[in-house]
């Protein structure tokens, strides 16, 4: 599950607890969060760049680095591109009509965020593997899933299932159905509705539940690690290489990988800020 | 208002073949097993130690976060401190980064030459390739599901209460006993059921720094991962319907903890 982003923090400012408190407190928040954040994005640039520039950069353009950026981009264009159509589809049907088993199928919708990123790739096995329930058909037929880069997607899909859809329907609810209805009266269709009215109004939630839904299509390790089958050069994406490198102990290729990944996370996170405060002025100007 | 019927039809399908279908294909796989070969797998030591491992360090890592979540929230938002706002920024951080980065560089910093751990060493405690090591990846992806529930109501809080509370005399601590604890209790609750539900599960980030040793660092996700590379379907298939069940649990009791704060009148933001 993700959590909503907060509101902008409150103005007040309390200081009722003593000094000495309330500075131990902000030490060991800080402590903490260096140790815990601040001190790995930092190893990994550090690690990456340890045998310097040159040694970084051939490391990133070796072949199967390469091989990897290119599968990588390909799956979360893929799997990014499903999810923004079932998101806008779900969130009109959910949030533009009131109907029984709303909150069950907000919940079934969830559900990949509480499955195991292992499990996520498990079931695609036991659907497609040889031993799988499609797996006899799909072997007479020649066609291969697992262990090939539809399995990959398919993976990638259902583990980011809900980011836009959950990130639209409390916006889309939020809304109502005034201005739509309207559009609607006056003679306009509901596609036409739709692209003019609709996507107008909810165009940065769109963009936020891309957002991000490509950091984790991009980063997702686990499921995809189940369903690759690790075919060096042509089913490794990025942070699988990054595991396969590790595991070779070569080192400075596995984090210059490693700093790519942290680098998308580092641009998801500013983007997230840009975006919230434009969702946040959003929301009162689309009321009237 | 025009779509209903394409677009919820569109949504069961695409929802059906991406979602429901996978997760029913698990529990009829693990259907064809009988109670006791079921048993017998789930009884396994091997099974049994991984596990109580996930779930054993899962639960005292989502402990810490409560506490060290509750810290890090009330500096947040209640002082002011330079680097506030970058601080809080980068509590994201284990959201975004992909596990496998995560884990490497946890393993980096805790290996007995890396920047904590050398220390660490020299005090006799050996955090990589250990138990210890699990914990302390589970405390990374866990802590900012405590902070990102509970902020928004602390937020929201309001201060007149605690000025009323002031001036009748309560005590500071009083008043975040009495008074602002027991608002924020659901949100706390259902941050820690996010972290424990997220460290039970998580694998990318714990492989790396765990040593991976049966019965003693092996969490149960690599031992699913480990009887699919040997074609244990069965086994890899029964201790993943534990897992799944166990998730649906928290799922539920958070929905329950929503509802019971709602009946209070106080909102978790979820």
């Amino acid at each position: 599950m993700v959590i909503n982003r907060p509101k902008s923090t409150s103005a007040h400012e309390i200081r009722t607890e003593p000094f000495l408190v309330r500075w131990t407190l902000i030490t060991i928040a800080i402590l903490f969060l260096t140790i815990f954040v601040v001190l790995p994005l930092v190893v990994v640039f550090t690690e990456a760049f340890s045998r310097g520039v040159g040694a970084y950069f051939s490391a990133l353009s070796d072949p199967e680095a390469l091989s990897a950026i290119r599968l990588t981009l390909t799956v979360a264009a893929i799997s990014v591109g499903l999810n923004l159509v079932f998101g806008v589809i779900a969130a009109w049907a959910i949030a533009k009509f009131e109907f029984r088993g709303k909150v069950f199928l907000i919940t079934l919708i969830d559900l990949p965020f509480s499955v195991s990123p292992v499990i996520s790739g498990l079931v695609f096995v036991l659907l497609f593997g040889a031993q799988g329930f499609f797996g006899t058909w799909l072997q007479s037929h020649g066609i291969q899933i697992l262990f090939a880069v539809p399995g990959i997607v398919l993976a990638t899909t259902f583990v980011t299932f809900p980011f836009v859809a959950r990130e639209l329907i409390p916006l889309m609810q939020e809304q109502g159905t005034q201005e739509e209805e309207a559009a609607i009266s006056l003679g306009a269709s509901g596609l036409r509705t739709f692209l003019r009215v609709t996507i107008p109004n909810i165009k940065w939630g769109i963009l936020y539940g891309v957002l991000l839904c490509n950091a984790r299509a991009m980063g997702e390790f686990g499921a995809v690690s189940v369903v690759s089958g690790h075919i060096r050069g042509e089913t490794n994406t990025m942070p699988l290489l990054v595991e396969i490198l590790y595991n070779e102990y070569q080192f400075v290729a596995s984090f210059a990988i490693a700093s790519l990944l942290a680098f998308l996370a580092l641009v998801t996170l500013i983007v997230k800020t840009v975006l919230e405060s434009h969702l946040e002025e959003g929301q009162p100007a689309s009321d009237d | 208002m025009p779509g209903f019927g394409l677009t919820m039809g569109l949504t069961l399908t695409w929802l059906s073949i991406i979602v429901l279908i996978p997760l029913a294909g698990l529990f009829i796989k693990t259907s064809e097993l009988s109670l006791f070969q079921f048993w017998d797998i789930l009884t396994a030591r091997r099974t049994l130690n991984a596990l109580r491992i996930s779930f054993g360090l899962a639960f005292l890592a989502a402990l810490v976060n409560l506490v060290m979540g509750m810290i890090i929230v009330w500096v947040l938002v209640r002082y002011r401190f330079p680097g506030r706002r970058i601080f809080d920024a980068i509590v994201d951080i284990p959201f975004a980064l992909p596990t496998a980065v995560a884990g490497v560089a946890l393993t980096a910093l805790f290996a007995q030459k890396g920047w904590l751990g050398a220390p660490l060493a020299a005090w006799g405690i050996k955090v990589a390739f250990t138990p210890i090591g699990i914990f302390v990846a589970m405390i990374f992806i866990g802590f900012p599901f405590v902070v990102r529930t509970v902020q928004p109501v602390l937020i929201d809080l309001e201060i007149e209460v605690e000025e009323a509370a002031a001036s009748l005399g309560a005590s500071r601590w009083d008043i975040i006993r009495r008074v602002i604890l027991p608002s924020l209790t659901p949100a706390i609750l259902t941050g820690f059921a996010l972290a424990f539900a997220r460290a039970v599960g998580e694998y990318g980030s714990v492989i790396f720094i765990a040593g991976n040793l049966p019965n003693v660092s092996e969490i149960a996700p690599l031992l699913i991962v480990i009887r699919l590379s040997e074609f244990r379907y069965a086994d890899a298939t029964a201790i993943a319907v534990i897992m799944l069940v166990v998730s649906f649990l928290v799922i539920f009791t958070i929905n329950r903890i929503q509802r019971w704060a709602q009946t209070r009148g106080v909102a978790v933001q979820v």
